[in-house]
């Protein structure tokens, strides 16, 4: 029996079957229905896709509805008109395995003995994990009437309010009339709270966090949710939105507190100064070619923070001496046939009492000392294959122009470039649950210190010449992101 | 030798299979749509149904997408290509325009929702999607539009009038006398798919599900709701009478301003005692 005999064509073509009929399947995704964010794809019985690209990100039609405070405007709305079973419920949870590893970090020359000096190594740590959980409430209270609850957990179940908020709209029957009160996300260019990439490195923007090396301001960022009240309003299509509110000078902490609870077992919070923040968005759209539209918009951000605080017994009591911080921009985006691409520019600056954590009643600057300045942006794409399957892009950059004290930090240190490319699929989806296969890698180098998404935080470490090497970092996640 | 030809041959046959299942394949009874100068492309609009509206008006096009079972009324069946909101005579297809405003607008008190957050090109593509449904797209042309005469002036003696008619043409008897959709056959109406059906309530209503103007409540008289109870009057009212309907139906609507209901009221002031209740012939007999 030669090598070419029909029974041997034929054991290797029937035991290739299986493999092609695998290849297939993974090459040309079966065409089924999309559906999206259970909550609401339950109560309007909308496929997800017809709000989202691919959930959690928002299309232009889900920006309306959710400008609209998730209303479709036509006369179903309220929850009286709904199954009194319905329940605006949904959670969200990412099994997932992943590997972080960063380079040029303080390693100890004798495991579990850091006083026998360290060396510059690459760390390097995998295995399967969980992402946070978030458990969303959301959903009209009556016409015009609309609210959101968003208890939200780390990966050890320390929850927190991640969102919780009451929407009125349509006031005085115009859509450029509508505010919420509450905790919510500020309206910024791009959102990302509904960002499609996840990993380590690759699950957050860095503009919108990005706090230079040294420098003592608290907040983190306008990424943060605020605590506050917001004034918007859209035309019908959203394309032309404003959004303008005025937020506690907090970074979104309760109990008049600053910023997020702190987990067990670590130390509190400060509490926060008696100032307000102001955050303001505009955007407008047009049709363009391609069947597609453009948004351009800007926005920026007012803020202050405490240089010092009124102490009661020793314990400080309220912050005082609130010193300013600006972080400004401008964004655009463009979707035309299956592409979307979009960039936002940051430039951020602090006050240089701030920034050096001097007392501006008793300190002064000194030569060394300034207001930091710094520069950033990223550049996403996006192709969308079909409402179930995305790949995605990103290269984002952070400059430092100016450090807070020049004495104690180069000018590079800081400075980053981060990239990200992630495959989203959504192999099968029902009217109500959601399941998106996930694949991302994302690397960034970073000048000086490691980048503020990875798993590591150390000073760059180039045999003791700390602060002038380059770290590369890197998250690589294979995920499964699931809601219901 | 011939069992390894089957299996090359089925091989191949799968994989054609497979190319035709890809998107990318020509849709046979593409039609296009054009609407305001926009061409519509029926192989973009596949995908864009695929993202909007395979949920409630199903892969096929027949109104039994996944959550149809759960959506009252009842999702559209395209393969019937019997359409409501047109502007052409009743048993004819409507423009392309139609299906344009109907996607733009929206359908109101159900889940249908405005689809203007859409491009304009993505509507049109849609329709040029929806219209690869029923061979009729291919066999038949859209009706002509009906002509529209201006309206004319708003006053008391065209809202008396148009009572009148309301009450001899019985349209009360599914509307109910005071328009809420309470009639006493309205409890037995159904649609030509045979599920229950309910007349428009204009009590309760501030928008029709034709649209806004008196314009669009015009054309319902004279083109009819295709598939539904509703049947057009186009060869039984004159034009002054359409129109006289019109402004006596905006009577019926507390929740709309309107010059017509401005001066009805302003006769019911002043007529209390000489208004005689619609129905009350049928109700004596």
């Amino acid at each position: 029996m030669n090598s070419h005999s029909p029974s041997k064509i034929t054991n290797r073509v029937v035991a290739a079957i299986p493999a092609l009929m695998l290849l297939a399947a993974v090459l040309v995704p079966a065409p089924k229905p999309a559906n999206a964010i259970p909550a609401f794809a339950r109560k309007y019985g909308l496929p997800c896709s017809a709000c989202h690209i691919g959930w959690p990100e928002l299309n232009n039609f889900g920006q309306v509805f959710r400008d609209n405070g998730y209303q479709m405007m036509n006369e179903r709305d309220s929850p009286i008109t709904r199954d009194p079973s319905y329940f605006p419920i949904t959670v969200r949870i990412t099994p997932q395995w992943h590997r972080e590893s960063a380079n040029n970090q303080i390693v100890d020359n004798t495991a579990g003995n850091s006083e026998n000096g360290s060396h510059p190594g690459t760390l390097t740590t995998t295995g399967f994990d969980l992402s946070g959980l978030d458990l969303w409430f959301a959903g009209t209270l009556y016409k015009n009437i609309s609210f959101s609850v968003l208890p939200s957990s780390d990966s050890f179940a320390n929850f927190h309010f991640e969102n919780a908020y009451v929407r009125f709209d349509n006031l005085l029957h115009t859509s450029w009339l509508n505010f919420k009160v509450g905790k919510y996300e500020l309206d910024l260019p791009v959102s990302e709270k509904r960002l499609l990439t996840l990993s380590g490195d690759g699950g957050f923007y860095y503009i919108y966090h990005f706090t230079p090396l040294n420098d003592a301001n608290p907040f983190g960022g306008i990424g943060d949710n605020q605590l506050g009240i917001e004034l918007s309003g859209h035309n019908t299509n959203s394309y032309t939105r404003y959004a303008f509110s005025v937020v506690s000078s907090n970074d979104g902490g309760v109990g008049l507190l600053y910023g997020l609870p702190a987990p067990p077992g670590e130390s509190g919070q400060n509490p926060a100064g008696r100032t307000y923040d102001y955050y303001g968005h505009f955007e407008q759209g047009f049709n363009t070619f391609g069947n597609g539209f453009m948004k351009v918009g800007a926005y920026a951000y007012y803020g202050f923070a405490p240089t010092f605080f009124e102490t009661s017994a020793g314990t400080p009591i309220y912050g005082r001496g609130n010193k300013s911080f600006v972080r400004a921009g401008a964004e655009w985006k463009w979707y035309f046939n299956k592409f979307l691409v979009k960039g936002v520019y940051l430039h951020g600056s602090d006050n240089a009492f701030l920034a050096n954590a001097l007392d501006p009643r008793i300190d002064t600057l000194s030569s060394t000392q300034h207001a930091p300045k710094w520069n950033g942006g990223f550049l996403e794409g996006q192709y969308i294959i079909s409402p179930q399957w995305i790949i995605i892009a990103r290269w984002e950059t952070v400059h430092m122009a100016q450090q807070a004290d020049t004495s104690i930090t180069p000018g590079n240190t800081g400075n980053l470039n981060a990239f990200t490319i992630a495959n989203r699929w959504y192999p099968f989806m029902f009217s109500r649950a959601g399941l998106a296969l996930q694949q991302e890698y994302s690397f960034v180098r970073s000048n000086g210190v490691t980048n503020q998404g990875g798993a590591f935080g150390s000073l760059c470490t180039d045999a003791g010449r700390s602060f002038n090497c380059t770290i590369g970092s890197s998250s690589l996640m294979f995920g499964f992101d699931f809601d219901f | 030798m011939a069992l390894s030809k089957k299996i090359t041959r089925s091989l191949i046959l799968a994989a054609f299979g497979v190319a035709l299942a890809t998107p990318g394949v020509t849709l046979a009874q593409d039609t296009g749509a054009s609407v305001n100068g926009l061409t519509g492309n029926a192989e973009a609009g596949k995908q864009d149904y695929r993202r909007w509206c395979v949920g409630c008006h199903g892969k096929e096009g027949n109104g039994e997408g996944e959550n149809a079972p759960y959506v009252d009324p009842r999702p559209r069946d395209f393969t019937e290509a019997l359409f409501r909101w047109r502007s052409t005579p009743t048993g004819t297809l409507p423009t392309d325009q139609d299906l344009y405003d109907t996607i733009t607008r929206g359908v109101v008190d159900t889940l249908m929702p405005t689809w203007r957050p859409l491009t304009p090109q993505t509507r049109v593509d849609l329709i040029a999607y929806i219209k690869t449904f029923s061979p009729k797209w291919q066999t038949q042309k859209a009706g002509t539009p009906i002509t529209i005469p201006p309206e004319p002036p708003q006053t008391i003696d065209s809202v008396l009038h148009g009572r009148q008619l309301f009450d001899q043409m019985q349209c009360w008897k599914c509307h109910g006398p005071d328009g809420r959709g309470d009639g006493p056959s309205a409890i037995t109406l159904t649609d030509d798919k045979g599920e229950p059906i309910r007349p428009y309530n204009f009590h309760d209503g501030t928008r029709f599900r034709c649209g806004e103007t008196n314009s669009d409540l015009y054309k319902i008289f004279m083109t009819g709701l295709d598939g539904t109870p509703m049947p057009s009057f186009a060869d039984s009212l004159k034009p002054q009478d359409a129109w006289d309907l019109v402004h006596f139906l905006r009577t019926l609507q507390p929740n709309v301003q309107s010059q017509s209901r401005t001066v009805w009221l302003e006769y019911v002031k002043t007529h209390q005692g000489q208004i005689k209740a619609i129905g009350a012939e049928s109700a004596g007999q």
